[in-house]
């Protein structure tokens, strides 16, 4: 078991399995083609995310450094919530990106989504944990790698 | 009600408590929270009053879109100046579509375009021609001065405002870059900020000749993820002056930057309009270095997955302008097809070729000789929005060549070198 504690974004407590991406995410190549096909569950589509192109991800702990690419990202992220497909958290190594921050806090004012955010959780959470793993995160912001 | 953490005047907080309306309200929740996350001391006012939006296509699924646009309209809000938009994403008249596609656009994915162009237009949306991923060139006119604050959105037309205008403006998600127009205040964060805008990397090209715009673009991108580069040794083949020829350079590298990776500014070293003013003194002391030669530049070439479904196959398609081209690199692109053709002895080009620019600029195109000679090569010209047309499902058949970086990043079509593109739309390569 191995804790780790960063800053909350969007608070709540929950428990599941993590999907890692080592790289920045991309939101838009990710989530496109399963936001398209109006899918049950976002299958990630970005061919240069070697860590998740063809993972499931929704419903699951998105543990990641940052997001990247285009700036509908934060737009994206809040249709998936809207949608029910979206990763259950969000959980950033690094201090969060202004397109991530757009999505979560549009999900939450727009969408009342119960979508967990947490960030800075630094460069060893990220390779500590492994896609699979089972979380549990902690309204304060800890999260807790379970054996 | 949010306790903002940030330090707001008076008519903001009133905004923030309802005084302009529930939906006013939540606008400013929104924009102050995004603030709040970033540490941001205040919010400071957008110098710059029209706003670019990246949200441009009717795709049906986006129902927080049309939702929040409709609360917009129904309050009668405006944005303080008027705003251009990311291209439209069809054109059958220049980008031909079967009879199946078409049903897949207008009455599946795109069947909302036209009722979110009327709630564009309620919001502010300059005109007819507004509808492009470039605006910030002169044709369009959406362009702002050095030091100007922005509330903006789209990855390409940010990060070329940031570093070639030295305007001020964070990477804002699609529905920030509405609100900041709208309320014209944005947080003081990031790229905003002095400080903000020292460079993370140092990155020292030391290639042969200049390097591939898109490949350049791309490898810093994905080394520098968010962080600001500032690249040494590309004056000497871009010169010391923005002019027309290294603004399209600048507009591609800038694409790829932002779409492989996350930058919303790059320095050039003896170009770019701060670099030239502060010089080194903008790369931090903490710095990482990259260095890029020759070899660089072709292992992340070779990198790029090939995701046509039959790879050994000839592509069938080729998409040059994304983002859309300069009215230099459509006479470029055009002088080049109609000279290549004349060494192949082809009379049109050997595969469908479609390129993409704004609409004010093809206008001004239309007006020359070359726009005729042009289409009598048999390549049309249109301004729709390449990655939307390459979304649809159904084209996923279609084996496309780009000379985009960005389109390969967001579609299944495969990147090929600028020379290599030509090779093959004139005949002289078989791709």
């Amino acid at each position: 078991m191995k804790e780790f504690k960063g800053r909350v974004i969007a608070g709540g407590n929950w428990k599941g399995e993590a999907a890692v991406s080592h790289q920045g995410f991309n939101s838009l190549a990710s989530f496109q083609k399963s936001a398209l096909k109006n899918a049950k569950q976002v299958i990630v589509s970005d061919q240069n995310n070697k860590d998740l192109f063809g993972k499931n991800i929704t419903d699951k702990a998105l543990c990641l450094p940052i997001t990247i690419g285009s700036t509908t990202g934060g737009l994206v992220i809040q249709t998936t919530c809207q949608m029910g497909i979206s990763p259950a958290c969000y959980l950033f190594s690094e201090s969060i990106d202004s397109l991530a921050a757009s999505g979560i806090v549009l999900a939450k004012i727009w969408e009342n989504s119960p979508v967990i955010a947490i960030d800075r959780l630094g460069e060893e959470f990220l390779n500590t944990v492994k896609t699979g793993d089972q979380l549990e995160v902690r309204e304060d912001g800890t999260v807790i790698i379970l054996d | 009600m949010y306790k903002p953490k940030m330090e707001l005047t008076l008519e903001q907080k009133e905004i923030l408590e309802g005084k302009q309306g529930p939906t006013m309200a939540k606008i400013m929740e929104t924009v102050v929270m995004f603030g709040d996350i970033f540490d941001a001391p205040r919010l400071v006012k957008v110098t710059h009053d029209d706003g670019h939006l990246v949200t441009s296509f009717g795709i049906k699924l986006l129902k927080p879109l049309f939702s929040t646009m409709e609360q917009i309209n129904d309050a009668g809000i405006k944005t303080k100046g008027n705003f251009t938009v990311d291209p439209r994403p069809i054109d059958y008249k220049n980008v031909k579509c079967n009879l199946l596609e078409k049903l897949v656009f207008s009455k599946i994915m795109y069947a909302k375009q036209e009722m979110y162009e009327e709630q564009l237009a309620k919001a502010g949306l300059k005109d007819k021609n507004a509808f492009t991923c470039a605006a910030y060139l002169p044709e369009i006119g959406n362009t702002p001065k050095e030091g100007d604050i922005l509330s903006w959105a789209e990855s390409s037309a940010v990060v070329f405002a940031n570093s070639v205008l030295g305007a001020r403006c964070n990477r804002n998600s699609g529905m920030l870059d509405l609100f900041g127009s709208i309320i014209g205040y944005v947080p003081e964060f990031g790229l905003l900020t002095d400080e903000g805008r020292k460079a993370k990397w140092k990155v020292i090209v030391k290639c042969s000749k200049l390097p591939e715009a898109q490949i350049l673009g791309s490898a810093i991108g994905m080394k520098v993820m968010e962080d600001v580069p500032y690249v040494i040794g590309l004056d000497k083949w871009l010169g010391n002056e923005i002019n027309d020829e290294n603004t399209g350079y600048l507009k591609d590298f800038g694409a790829a930057t932002a779409s492989n990776g996350a930058v919303g500014l790059y320095h050039i070293d003896g170009l770019t309009p701060e670099a030239k003013k502060l010089g080194q003194s903008l790369i931090r002391d903490d710095a990482k270095e990259y260095i890029i030669d020759d070899a660089e530049i072709e292992r992340v070439y070779k990198s790029y997955p090939i995701m046509w479904k039959k790879p050994d196959k000839k592509g069938n398609l080729v998409f040059i302008g994304c983002p859309h081209l300069t009215f230099t690199q459509l006479n470029n692109w055009t002088d080049k097809i109609i000279a290549g053709l004349k060494e192949t002895g082809h009379k049109k080009v050997v595969v469908r070729t479609i390129m993409t620019t704004a609409p004010d600029i093809l206008d001004k195109f239309k007006k020359t000789p070359k726009y005729e000679k042009l289409l009598k090569t048999g390549v049309k010209v249109t301004s729709i929005c390449p990655l939307m047309y390459t979304n649809n499902p159904l084209t996923k058949s279609r084996r496309i060549y780009t000379s985009s970086n960005k389109l390969r990043t967001y579609s299944t079509a495969r990147y090929a070198k600028d020379q290599e593109i030509l090779d093959f739309v004139i005949g002289k390569e078989n791709k």
